[in-house]
C-alpha cells in the first residue's frame, strides 16, 4: 500500500537523442509501497526514462534522488546498490544456466574460493518463499515457461535488496494467467514496501493494478490519474493525444464458400513432441475465425504448418480447393494467402532490408518488380547466361571427345579393316587438314547451340522457381528498383507507416511500424486467405486500432481470416466464429456471440466444453 | 514439472558417470587383450605414446575452452602454440651456451626459465587476440588467422637450423620398480616416468574444471560467454574478464607448445605444431566446451596418432598413407558424429558492445 514517504523522484530530467527529445523536462515520484504505472505508446520516452533511473542512459540535465538523497549513476551497478531493480522487457537471463546462479550472478556466495551452490539455492527458496514467488532453485532457465522466468527477474532484483522495482513492459510476453499472477505478486510486494514503476501501453491492466497512473507521451508526462476515476478510453486519448476507438465496429458477417479447409492435421513440435492432434476446421470467405487458447496449445505449431513451415504428420490443408499439405511456402503464398507471423523479427521481415525491400519479401520474383533485362543491365544478365552456357559446352565438348576417341573412330576405323586405333590417329594428324577443321567446326556448331538452349533454359528455370508453370506471367532476371520503390510508396501511405523513406532498413523502425510493414505486405495483396498470429503483439494502441480496422475490411472485401491470439480481447473483438485450443486439439468450436470472456477463459484452460457452454445462461447472466 | 526437470538431469549426469566408468573398464579389458596378444612391451608403448600425444591437444584444448567460454573465438591456438614452442626452445638453447652463469646453466633454473618464457608468450599472444577481438572488434577467425600466420612466419623466418640445448625435461618422478613387480611395472611405467608438463597438466584439467563450475570467476565466464548483456546489467565487467580469460587462453595454448619443444621432441621445426591447435579445438568440441570431455577426447586422438604409429611397425599391407592419416580421419568422424549435438556457448564469436 503506498504510504506519503517518497522513495525516488526525477526532477526535470532532459534527455536529447539525435533528432528526438526523448525525455522533455519530466517530472516523477515514486512513494513507498506504491505501484505506479507509466503509460504512453512506444516512443513516448518511458524506457529512456527508466534507463536514466537505471543508470544505463545518463540525462542531459536534471537530477535524480533517491529516498531525498541526490544521486548520479555511472552505471547500474551503483543503481542496484542504491536500491533500484529493473527487470527488462527483454529478460536478462542465461537461459543454460539454474534459477540460483542466474540469481547470485555477479553477487556470488562464496565458500572459501568456491561457490556455496547450497547457500545459494536456499536464500532464493527463501525469497521465493517470502515473496510468494514459487519457483525451483535448480531448475533451469531455458526449461521454465516465461512467467517463471519474469519471476526469477524478480528475485534477482530483490537478492539486491531492491526496494525500488522497475518493470519494463512485463506483461508483453504472458499469457492471461501468467499476467493475474504477475499482478498478484505485484500486490505482495507492494504491501511489503516495496515501490513499483510498472510500464506498459495495456490500458486494462493499468487500471486492473496500479495505484496512480503517469501517462507520457512525445517526451512529456501529459498528466497523471487515479485508476478510480479513469477509463480505458479516457486514458487511450491522454495517451494517443486524440480519441481512439477501443472497440472494432463490424458489421455481421456474411460467410460464402470454404477458402480453408484443415482434416484431422497433426503434428510435432521442434522438441518432437505432440503439438497437433488431429485438428479439423474450415474458414468461410467473408468472416473471421479466431484461434483462441493459452500459448503453448499448438497455435504455432498449427500456423507454421499451414503457411509450409514446419511438416505436417498427417491430415489434409486445402486452400480454395486445392491440396497444399506441406507445401512450400512459396505454393501457399502464390495460392493467395497472405501471413503475418507472430514472431515478426524473426519471419516477418529481414530488418537489414529497406522498407522497399521488404514490402516485395512475397512477389519480388514477380512483374513489373522481375523485370527483363534492361540495356543498362544486360551485360550482368549475360555473364549471368554466359557462365552455365560455357561450362555446358565445356562438358559436352568433353564427352563428345570420349565419345568420339573410344566409339566413333572405333567403329568408323572398323568399317575400314583398321583395328590399331592409336597407330589410325598418328597417321590422321599428318592426313587432310581440312576435313578435321570442318569436322571440329560443325560439332562446335551444333554443341554450343545445344549449350546455348540448355543454359537459356536453366537460368529461365532458376529465375522463375516457385509458382506453377502459367500461374505468373514470364518474370525478368532484374529486380526493377523503380517500381519497387514505387509500389513500397504506395503502400507506405496508405498502411500510414511511419519511416523516414523508404530506404530505411525495417528493422530500425518501431515496432507498430515494422508490424504495419508485414500487414501492408500481407493485405495489400488482398489475399484470399489470411493467416494472422498475434497480430498486434508488443505494439501501441494507434497501430492496434489500425490493424484492427485493416483485418475487418478485409474480411469484407471477401477474405477469409484466420486470427490466431493470446489475447482473449482481441479474439473477442474481431472474430466470428472461435475455435479454442488445448493441448494441441480443438476443444469447442463456438459462435462469438454466443460466449462469455469466462466461459473462453475456462475452455482454454481445459475446462469440457458440455460443462462450460450447458452453464451459460447462468454465466451470461452473471 | 521442475522436479521432473531435476529427475532428468540429474539422470543425464548418473548416465555420464556410468558411460565413463564403462569406457574405462572396456579400456582396461582391451588392454590386457591385447597385452596378451602382442605383449605388455607394445601396449605399454601405445599407451605412453598415446598419452604424448594427447597433451599438447588436450592443453590446446583446454586454451580454446578458455576462450570460448568467454564469448571469443580462438582459432589461433596454433600459433600460440608455435610461437611459445620456438621461445621456450630458444630460451633453452640460449642458457645452454657455454659463456651464461652455471647458475643458469642449472636443470631446473633453465627449463623452468624456457617454460615460464614460453607460457608468458601465449599469454602474450592472448592478450593480443583480446586485444584486436574485443577493442578492435575485428571479427574472431581473422584476429585467430593473423596469429597464427604470424607465428608461421615469425618463428621459421627466426628459426636457426642446428641450434643445440643443454637437454630437455627429464621424468619428473622416476620409477623405482623392476620388470620383477609384473604388473605393477608395467603400471608404474605409466603413471610414472613422465616429464613435469605431463602432471601440470593433468593437474590443470582437475583444477579448470573445478574452477569453471564450481567458482564465481568460472561462473561469471560462462554468464559472458551466454549472455554478455546480462552479466552487463548486474555490474560485471565483460571486457575486463576477456581479457584475462584470452590472457590464460594463451598461456595454457603455450604450455602445451613448450610441451613439445621442451619435453616431448626437445627441438624446434618449422611448422612443429603441424595443425596440433585446429585438432584441439575439435576435440574442444567432441568434449562439449568441457575440460574433462575435451581432456578425453584428447586421449582418444592421441591413441589414434598412436596406434597408427604402431601399425606402420606391423607388417600390415596396407600403404602407410592411409595409416597415417587415421588420427586426422578420427577427427572428421568425431566431430560429424558429434557437432551437431553440442551446443557451443550463446555468444562465442560475437563482439560485445557495452552500452
Amino acid at each position: 500500500m503506498p504510504t506519503d514517504e517518497i522513495v525516488l523522484e526525477a526532477i526535470d530530467i532532459c534527455k536529447q537523442f539525435p533528432g528526438v527529445r526523448a525525455n522533455d523536462h519530466v517530472n516523477l515520484s515514486l512513494h513507498k509501497g506504491e505501484i505506479l504505472a507509466l503509460l504512453g505508446e512506444n516512443g513516448a520516452g518511458k524506457s529512456t526514462l527508466m534507463n536514466i533511473i537505471y543508470g544505463l542512459y545518463h540525462a542531459d540535465s536534471g537530477a535524480i534522488k533517491v529516498k531525498g538523497r541526490e544521486v548520479t549513476f555511472v552505471s547500474p551497478r551503483e543503481a542496484i546498490h542504491s536500491g533500484i531493480g529493473m527487470v527488462h522487457q527483454h529478460f536478462q537471463l542465461i537461459p543454460v544456466m539454474s534459477v540460483a546462479d542466474n540469481v547470485v550472478l555477479g553477487e556470488e556466495v562464496t565458500r572459501g574460493v568456491l561457490l556455496d551452490q547450497t547457500e545459494a539455492a536456499r536464500r532464493v527458496r527463501e525469497l521465493s518463499q517470502q515473496y510468494n514467488l514459487a519457483v525451483e532453485p535448480g531448475a533451469i532457465i531455458e526449461e521454465l515457461p516465461v512467467g517463471m522466468q519474469q519471476r526469477v527477474e524478480i528475485i534477482k532484483a530483490l537478492y539486491r535488496d531492491a526496494e525500488i522495482l522497475i518493470l519494463d513492459e512485463p506483461t508483453a510476453v504472458l499469457t492471461p494467467q501468467e499476467v493475474e499472477d504477475l499482478f498478484k505478486i505485484m500486490r505482495d510486494l507492494s504491501d511489503r514496501g516495496v515501490s513499483i514503476i510498472f510500464i506498459t501501453h495495456k490500458l486494462k491492466e493499468v487500471l486492473a493494478v496500479a495505484h496512480r497512473i503517469v501517462v507520457m507521451r512525445g517526451g512529456q508526462v501529459v498528466g497523471s490519474a487515479l485508476p478510480a476515476e479513469s477509463t480505458p478510453e479516457s486514458l487511450a486519448a491522454l495517451m494517443v493525444g486524440r480519441e481512439v476507438l477501443l472497440r472494432v465496429h463490424k458489421e455481421a458477417a456474411r460467410p460464402k464458400d470454404v477458402v480453408l479447409e484443415v482434416a484431422n492435421l497433426s503434428a510435432h513440435d521442434d522438441r518432437q513432441h505432440p503439438a497437433l492432434r488431429k485438428v479439423s476446421f474450415e474458414v468461410r470467405s467473408g468472416e473471421v475465425l479466431g484461434v483462441a487458447g493459452v500459448q503453448g496449445n499448438g497455435q504455432t505449431e498449427l500456423v507454421e504448418v499451414l503457411t509450409g513451415l514446419r511438416h505436417g504428420d498427417s491430415g489434409q490443408v486445402r486452400i480454395n480447393g486445392k491440396d497444399l499439405t506441406n507445401a512450400s511456402p512459396r505454393a501457399v503464398t502464390s495460392a493467395s494467402c497472405g501471413h503475418v507471423p507472430e514472431d515478426r523479427q524473426r519471419f516477418g521481415l529481414v530488418g537489414d532490408y529497406t522498407v522497399s525491400e521488404n514490402l516485395v519479401l512475397n512477389s519480388y520474383f514477380e512483374p513489373p518488380y522481375a523485370a527483363p533485362p534492361s540495356w543498362r543491365t544486360l551485360p550482368l544478365v549475360a555473364v549471368l547466361f554466359a557462365v552455365p552456357a560455357i561450362a555446358i559446352f565445356a562438358a559436352l565438348a568433353a564427352l563428345w571427345g570420349e565419345i568420339q576417341r573410344l566409339v566413333v573412330w572405333p567403329l568408323v576405323l572398323s568399317l575400314f579393316g583398321i583395328t590399331d586405333v592409336e597407330a589410325a590417329s598418328r597417321d590422321a594428324m599428318k592426313g587432310p587438314y581440312l576435313i578435321e577443321l570442318v569436322e571440329t567446326v560443325v560439332v562446335a556448331l551444333v554443341l554450343g547451340y545445344v549449350a546455348a538452349r540448355l543454359a537459356f533454359w536453366l537460368v529461365n528455370w532458376v529465375s522463375k522457381r516457385g509458382p506453377a508453370a502459367g500461374q505468373t506471367p514470364r518474370a525478368g532476371l532484374v529486380f526493377n528498383h523503380t517500381a519497387v520503390d514505387a509500389h513500397a510508396s504506395g503502400l507506405v501511405a496508405e498502411y500510414d507507416i511511419r519511416t523516414p523513406s523508404v530506404e530505411t532498413p525495417g528493422g530500425s523502425l518501431s515496432g507498430g511500424n515494422q508490424q504495419k510493414l508485414v500487414v501492408a505486405r500481407e493485405f495489400g495483396r488482398r489475399p484470399r486467405l489470411l493467416i494472422a498470429a498475434q497480430p498486434t503483439r508488443g505494439i501501441d494502441v494507434g497501430s492496434i486500432e489500425f490493424i484492427h480496422q485493416q483485418i475487418v475490411a478485409q474480411r469484407d472485401a471477401g477474405a477469409a481470416v484466420l486470427l490466431v491470439s493470446a489475447e482473449l480481447d482481441e479474439i473477442m473483438a474481431l472474430s466470428d466464429r472461435i475455435v479454442v485450443m488445448y493441448k494441441g486439439e480443438i476443444v469447442a468450436t463456438v459462435d462469438a456471440g454466443a460466449v462469455t470472456r469466462e466461459q473462453l477463459g475456462l475452455l482454454m484452460a481445459g475446462a469440457h466444453a458440455e460443462d462450460v457452454l450447458r452453464s451459460r445462461p447462468a454465466a451470461s447472466a452473471a | 514439472m521442475l522436479s521432473t526437470v531435476m529427475v532428468e538431469a540429474a539422470a543425464r549426469s548418473r548416465r555420464t558417470i556410468w558411460m565413463t566408468l564403462i569406457g574405462v573398464v572396456l579400456a582396461v579389458v582391451a588392454a590386457f587383450a591385447a597385452a596378451t596378444a602382442v605383449g605388455p612391451e607394445t601396449v605399454v608403448a601405445v599407451i605412453n605414446a598415446s598419452i604424448r600425444g594427447a597433451i599438447p591437444i588436450a592443453l590446446g584444448a583446454m586454451s580454446g575452452i578458455f576462450s570460448e567460454r568467454s564469448g571469443v573465438v580462438n582459432i589461433g591456438i596454433e600459433g600460440m602454440m608455435l610461437m611459445a614452442a620456438y621461445v621456450g626452445f630458444m630460451i633453452n638453447v640460449g642458457l645452454s651456451y657455454g659463456s651464461v652463469p652455471a647458475a643458469l646453466q642449472a636443470e631446473p633454473v633453465r627449463l623452468g626459465l624456457s617454460i615460464a618464457g614460453g607460457v608468458l608468450v601465449g599469454g602474450l599472444m592472448g592478450l593480443l587476440h583480446a586485444l584486436l577481438t574485443v577493442r578492435f572488434r575485428v571479427d574472431h577467425i581473422i584476429s585467430g588467422t593473423v596469429i597464427n600466420t604470424l607465428a608461421l612466419g615469425l618463428t621459421g623466418y627466426l628459426y636457426l637450423p642446428g641450434a643445440t640445448t643443454g637437454g630437455r625435461l627429464p621424468p619428473a618422478v622416476t620409477s623405482p620398480l623392476t620388470p620383477d613387480a609384473g604388473l605393477f611395472y608395467w603400471v608404474g611405467e605409466i603413471v610414472l616416468e613422465k616429464g613435469l608438463i605431463t602432471y601440470l597438466t593433468v593437474l590443470l584439467i582437475i583444477v579448470f574444471t573445478i574452477a569453471l563450475f564450481r567458482t564465481a570467476w568460472g561462473l561469471r565466464t560462462r554468464a559472458i560467454g551466454e549472455h554478455p548483456r546480462a552479466a552487463d546489467t548486474l555490474g560485471i565487467n565483460v571486457h575486463r574478464l576477456q581479457y584475462l580469460n584470452l590472457f590464460f587462453s594463451g598461456c595454457v595454448a603455450g604450455l602445451g607448445g613448450v610441451f613439445l619443444t621442451l619435453e616431448a621432441v626437445g627441438t624446434f621445426e618449422r611448422g612443429m605444431t603441424n595443425g596440433r591447435g585446429f585438432i584441439a579445438l575439435a576435440v574442444m568440441i567432441f568434449g562439449k566446451w568441457h575440460p574433462l570431455g575435451a581432456a578425453a577426447g584428447a586421449l582418444l586422438f592421441g591413441f589414434a596418432t598412436a596406434l597408427q604409429g604402431q601399425l606402420q611397425f606391423f607388417n600390415i599391407k596396407i600403404p602407410h598413407q592411409f595409416v597415417g592419416m587415421l588420427p586426422y580421419l578420427l577427427t572428421v568422424i568425431v566431430l560429424a558424429g558429434f557437432v551437431g549435438r553440442a551446443r557451443p556457448p550463446a555468444h562465442s564469436g560475437k563482439p560485445y558492445d557495452v552500452e
